[in-house]
């Protein structure tokens, strides 16, 4: 083993010998892309199919603490960008992951996050196939920043997405809201609260093929990551010119989460998740999509919680216990703990 | 008992809600006649919008939205000082996450931060204390904002700082309280208040014979209410079942919270800690006698206006409240938010004139978030 | 400045400080106890308290929160059988 470092240096990100050594016992050792080239050449005979559609996304990540309970940094970067294409109907492929690393970064940390990229790309059925290093000085970046970008296929004849909502389709959640932002907000530290909670970043790409092969006529899906569920509800409420309503008694939430709302002030419809799914799905495949979900672990909590409408365009509802309602609307910048 | 979710039984909100409608149908409340309510602490208004209450309600009741919001409440020229402190070298400004965004003439705090101040958000003073700890060099000033709820937890801070003898801790005292406000707002001849919500976590400090006056030489009713929804309406109709018997006197709703003389140790704390200023201003509403506090000399090594020269005085620069705003009459109940010309246009959560519009409890931020409403009506 | 919840005093920490561990719906958060510690800091343990900004600043009194449930549902009663007979005069009419 070449790289006998502890820390990340600015020689690692210089272009020589340095950072040959950290990127191959590092990263390509692990992630074992296909080639050595500056970029992957693939073929995928999915995307040759008549009708099939290329999908592409990218992401940043750039959560603090890197570590969490639950996971890191690195399977926050994987299922992010496998979800971002699972919600939009296609098969999840190939992953590219460039890497912004501070100066001074413990290489051992690098290794923990490189090593839960490559299970849960394994556990996704996605490959890592090129990716990208640099090194800034201390202080430029929070200890690492990760940039990926994910491409997948849809196959011919799909397609799905908000404006193909109609009134009177269910909404789902695939499980209890909330757990990735209340675990982050609790393992910073600066709270002082301490819970069991933990994060609940999760691949979604199985679970949706399963969803949409027991119910091919689900018209939307959309990942709740920030801004939490009432960001996504909002942006797919505007996007299908329809209004949606939820109840406040089928919201499934764990009690630690109501807990650090409750302590802080905070409102858990505006919390991450990092492995929830919101579906729109017509009435009649309701059934056939639940129970598809809940054959899965990530699903196995899948629930309604409301549904779409003809009404005040854009306008999401909460219907609450005592039969009152009212509007949940965007999150005006960050939510912060309140003390009135 | 987890004492919680007992009282949010929507089975017995809906009794409470029938036994309001049969009370204000017999004192002949309606909607063109309503008896005005008072709720004067922001973290009530804010329960009644998250549960709809106001929409639930009778017709013949209508909540008058007070000024118990500390946030909403601080004037701008007070922020201005926040950020000045915040922007000396070696200073790490702490603060609750509500004032973060009230708008100062030149910045807010959050706009502060992203400039390159340290500034940081905390849960509780100890947590400032906790900081000054770890950061001997550094110059920990933590902003005391609020009512006579939070009031002691900064001073019983204070008094462990002075028992571990630390030096580089002090506070920006902002505390204020209750009583001098209702009876400016009692004393002003536009005000139609029938009755009170009165706030349950102040009085869990001071008790509730503050409010006596109330009762005595106004005639008005006042009911000391819990925080969850069948608190608010059991108090609601102790309030309207008081004037139907054509009584006026001070109740305990909360009585499980709620001591009647207070919390001796809390009280005790105060006393030693603060002393009134002569008066306070505060926004909306002009100077106020005696209703702001300061830290006493045995403690001006905690006192951030003596580390830092900002004392009151210096303070009351007349700096003029943004033109337009009507955060004053809002907040003394005098006009409803969507009456405001700016609300939805000069003024609204992305970019608000005012501190009503920012603060989780005012009442403009409630009725945009919880009720929809765009506009100005 | 009112968001207060109530929560369980489940340990005492720093006797000396007068902190205690505080227990909401599994979330724990280290509070002051001095505006409710009497002579005996573990009689607190086990003790509902309200918890403000960092501090427990009262104790639940579990006696007057029965008495206000009780009424409620008194009410609630009191509001069935309003109900009820109102539907028999119905009924009857």
């Amino acid at each position: 083993m070449a790289l006998r470092d502890t820390h990340v240096t600015m020689a690692h990100g210089g272009g020589g010998r340095a950072m040959r050594d950290l990127i191959d016992e590092v990263f390509t050792s692990v992630f074992q892309p296909p080639g050595s080239e500056d970029q992957a050449r693939l073929t995928g005979t999915a995307l040759q199919e008549p009708g099939a559609r290329l999908a592409f996304t990218t992401d940043s990540f750039v959560v603090t603490p890197l570590e969490f309970p639950g996971g890191d940094i690195g399977k926050l970067a994987v299922c992010g960008t496998v979800n971002d294409l699972a919600v939009g109907g296609a098969r999840p492929l190939w992953l590219s992951a460039a890497f912004i690393i501070e100066e001074g970064c413990e290489i051992a940390l690098l290794r923990r996050i490189v090593a839960t990229m490559a299970a849960e790309a394994d556990k996704a059925g996605v490959r890592i196939v090129t990716g990208d290093t640099k090194v800034v000085e201390r202080g430029k970046a929070d200890g690492v920043f990760i940039t990926t970008a994910g491409v997948g296929v849809i196959p011919p004849g799909r397609d799905i997405g908000a404006a193909r909502i109609r009134p009177g389709d269910v909404v789902i959640v695939n499980g209890v809201l909330g757990d990735h932002g209340a675990a982050i907000l609790a393992a910073r530290g600066d709270l002082a609260l301490s819970t069991d909670l933990a994060s609940d970043c999760a691949g979604l790409g199985h679970l949706m093929q399963a969803a949409l092969a027991a119910a091919p006529g689900i018209s939307a899906a959309r990942d709740c990551t920030r801004g939490g569920l009432a960001s996504a509800l909002n942006e797919m409420a505007a996007e299908a010119g329809l209004a949606v309503e939820i109840q406040e008694t089928a919201l499934p939430l764990r009690p630690e989460v109501v807990g650090v709302c409750e302590i802080l002030g905070l409102d858990p419809l505006y919390l991450a998740n990092e492995g929830r799914l919101v579906l729109f799905c017509p009435e009649a495949e309701a059934t056939a999509a639940l129970a598809a979900l809940r054959s899965l672990p990530e699903g196995r909590d899948s629930t309604v919680i409301g549904r779409a409408s003809q009404g005040q365009v854009g306008r999401v509802t909460l219907r609450t216990a005592f039969g009152g309602a009212r509007i949940v609307d965007m999150l005006v910048g960050e939510q912060l703990p309140r003390i009135c | 008992m987890k004492f919680a979710s007992e009282f949010r039984d929507p089975v017995a909100a809906r009794a409470l809600f029938s036994a309001i409608a049969r009370m204000a149908d017999r004192i002949g409340a309606s909607r063109d006649r309503p008896v005005h309510i008072m709720e004067i602490c922001g973290g009530h208004t804010h329960s009644i919008f998250r549960y709809g209450l106001d929409k639930l309600i009778h017709d013949g009741i209508e909540f008058i939205h007070g000024p118990g919001c500390p946030v909403c409440v601080l004037p701008m020229a007070r922020v201005d000082e926040c950020v000045e402190i915040a922007e000396r070298p070696g200073v790490i400004f702490t603060t609750f996450g509500d004032a973060m965004r009230v708008p100062g003439h030149r910045k807010s705090l959050m706009q502060a931060k992203s400039a390159g101040a340290d500034i940081r958000m905390v849960y509780s003073p100890l947590d400032a204390l906790e900081l000054a700890r770890r950061n001997p060099g550094r110059e920990v000033v933590f902003f005391g904002l609020g009512f006579e709820t939070t009031t002691p937890s900064t001073a019983l801070s204070i008094q462990q700082a002075a028992r571990e003898g630390l030096t580089n801790f002090s506070v920006f005292c902002n505390h204020i309280t209750v009583p001098e406000p209702i009876r400016a707002l009692l004393d002003d001849a536009d005000m139609t208040l029938d009755g009170f919500i009165g706030p349950g976590h102040v009085s869990m400090v001071i008790g509730v014979h503050p409010y006596d006056f109330i009762a005595r030489d106004y005639g008005k009713p006042l009911v000391v209410a819990g925080f969850e929804p069948t608190d608010l309406l059991q108090s609601v109709l102790m309030v309207l079942t008081q004037i139907a018997e054509g009584r006026a006197a001070i109740e305990n709703q909360y009585a499980r919270v709620v001591p009647e003389h207070g919390n001796p140790v809390s009280l005790a704390a105060i006393a030693d800690v603060y002393e009134r200023r002569p008066s306070f201003e505060w926004r909306g509403l002009g100077e106020i006698d005696a209703s702001g506090l300061r830290i006493r000399a045995k403690y001006a090594a905690f006192d951030a206006e003596e580390k830092f020269g900002i004392g009151y005085a210096a303070s009351s620069r007349n700096v003029p409240e943004i033109e337009g705003c009507c955060c004053g009459a809002v907040m003394t109940g005098k006009m409803k938010p969507p009456q405001c010309p700016q609300f939805g246009t000069g003024c609204s959560p992305e970019m608000p004139l005012g501190a009503l519009m920012v603060s989780s409890e005012g009442a403009c931020a409630a009725y945009w978030q919880y009720s929809g409403i765009r506009a100005a009506e | 400045m009112c968001l207060g919840i109530p929560g369980r005093i489940v340990a005492i920490t720093h006797a000396d400080r007068l902190m205690a561990m505080a227990e909401v719906s599994g979330v724990r958060r280290e509070v002051n106890v001095a505006p409710v510690a009497g002579n005996d800091l573990e009689a607190l343990v086990g003790q509902w308290a309200l918890i403000h900004v960092g501090f427990a600043m009262a104790l639940i009194d579990e006696e007057e929160a029965a008495k206000t449930l009780q009424a409620l549902q008194d009410l609630g009663e009191a509001q069935e059988t309003l109900e009820q007979m109102a539907s028999s005069a119905e009924a009857l009419a």
